[in-house]
């Protein structure tokens, strides 16, 4: 492998941090106090770059914290990681906040989902990803792959916006991407 | 165990999907960036699809790692202390919510799944049968379905019925939910999704057995982009 990975200190902290989010759902309050100085300063950042003015992001960013607070219970840390469940916390109020639209999510508990097919083995532990080894194999990607995730992450801008944006064809966009998402996804399957 | 009996009656049904949504799709869902209408046809796929699940998940994973990413900014002086007095405040805001309320009751008949699932069945007020179905054509009846203000259809298709060949005007999804239909590009069944623009024309034909039902939403450019303050767009409802 020539990839060097995470450091065992990210991991150990990414641990730390789901480690907070279980305390926070038993009513810990100095975890939260702790997981807010974590992730309330990043969340302002991403609502920032997100094109949120200065004070509408600090306001979404409070709601997001309190929501946290009050869904706490519904982390699994099995399912996701924590900077992963805050990730979708923090754009669903942006959507809700900025776009004034509901954000529909499947619901597993619904007669109607269609449940993994068995084929033994934990599907849930499997589904988790760590967050410091996905950080890791984002750095490692071409500057040109790296640049269209942020784009589309950061800056709000589907596929066919980005076509426009860069002047890049949308077959062009499509295949950077679906390129750096085999690499992650080849990262992603190794840590599993 | 009840869910295993579900996943068998539902697979019975018409099994697991063989059309999915490419990965530009899921990653604009999972970055956020898909429209309400595209993120509920989205979803309801996701819901009948463990394989784009699956890789939805990864890309919201992708997400966590770009958020971890982030260097963080200051926040206010008194933001801590604001969010801690409201944290054992009764909630009154619920909206914005990780997933919408149902607004019909689920089905109470453990032997029955209901064949529109979450979370379009929250979008509808009634099953299939009782919504107020508009004729159209022979064979094909439509209803609009609330998505501010997105042309966003269920569309009804009696077997054998077949549509007149037609283009799309932009891009357009579909999403079978109950039935199938054969078109050039092949067979759609249950949790099936097309997704075709100007370039395809097709003349899609209702399999035999239940009537086709389908999701169709168009594609639109989200409303806002760029830098805005949190009520700054004139064209929202409320």
């Amino acid at each position: 492998m020539e990839s060097s990975g995470p450091t065992a200190a990210s991991r150990q902290r990414s641990v730390h941090l789901d480690d907070l989010l279980v305390a926070v759902a038993g009513g810990d309050r100095s975890a939260f106090v702790e997981l807010f100085e974590h992730f309330a300063p990043r969340v302002k950042s991403y609502l920032l770059r997100l094109g949120c003015d200065i004070s509408a992001a600090e306001e979404i960013g409070q709601e997001v914290m309190v929501t946290v607070w009050r869904r706490a219970e519904t982390f699994d840390r099995r399912q996701a990681s924590a900077s992963t469940w805050m990730f979708t916390i923090a754009r669903n109020k942006r959507i809700d906040a900025v776009r004034r639209e509901r954000r529909p999510e499947f619901d597993p508990t619904d007669p109607a989902f269609m449940p993994e097919p068995e084929i033994g083995g934990d599907m849930a532990v499997q589904a988790k990803q760590e967050t410091a080894t996905v950080v890791e194999a984002i750095a490692q990607l071409p500057e040109e792959q790296g640049y269209l995730l942020r784009m589309a992450y950061y800056d709000d801008k589907p596929h066919s916006v980005i076509a426009a944006e860069t002047g890049l064809p949308l077959g062009t966009v499509k295949s950077r991407l679906r390129l750096a998402l085999t690499k992650l996804r080849k990262i992603m399957k190794e840590d599993e | 165990m009840a869910t295993a009996h579900r996943a068998a009656a539902s697979r019975k049904e018409g099994g697991l999907p063989s059309h999915h949504l490419d990965d530009a799709f899921l990653m604009d869902y999972a970055a956020g960036n898909t429209s309400e209408a595209v993120s509920l046809l989205i979803a309801t796929h996701l819901a009948l699809c463990p394989e784009c699940r699956a890789r939805a998940e990864q890309l919201e994973a992708v997400g966590g790692a770009m958020l971890e990413a982030l260097a963080p900014t200051t926040v206010d002086r008194g933001a801590l202390s604001a969010v801690l007095a409201r944290l054992d405040a009764p909630e009154l805001d619920v909206s914005g919510d990780v997933r919408p309320a149902a607004q019909t009751a689920p089905a109470n008949d453990h032997d029955r799944v209901p064949s529109i699932p979450m979370p379009l069945r929250g979008y509808l007020n009634a099953e299939p049968d009782d919504l107020a179905w508009q004729p159209v054509i022979r064979g094909l009846e439509e209803y609009e379905v609330d998505v501010g203000g997105a042309k966003t259809k269920l569309l009804r298709i009696k077997p054998g019925a077949s549509m007149p060949q037609h283009t799309h005007e932009g891009r357009e999804l579909t999403l079978v939910l109950e039935g199938s239909y054969d078109d050039e590009i092949g067979h759609f069944g249950r949790g099936d999704v097309a997704i075709l623009d100007d370039d395809h024309d097709h003349r899609p034909i209702a399999g035999p057995g239940p009537d086709c039902i389908c999701l169709t939403v168009i594609d639109a450019p989200l409303r806002l982009t760029g830098r805005f303050g949190r009520f700054l767009n004139p064209f929202v409802k409320f």
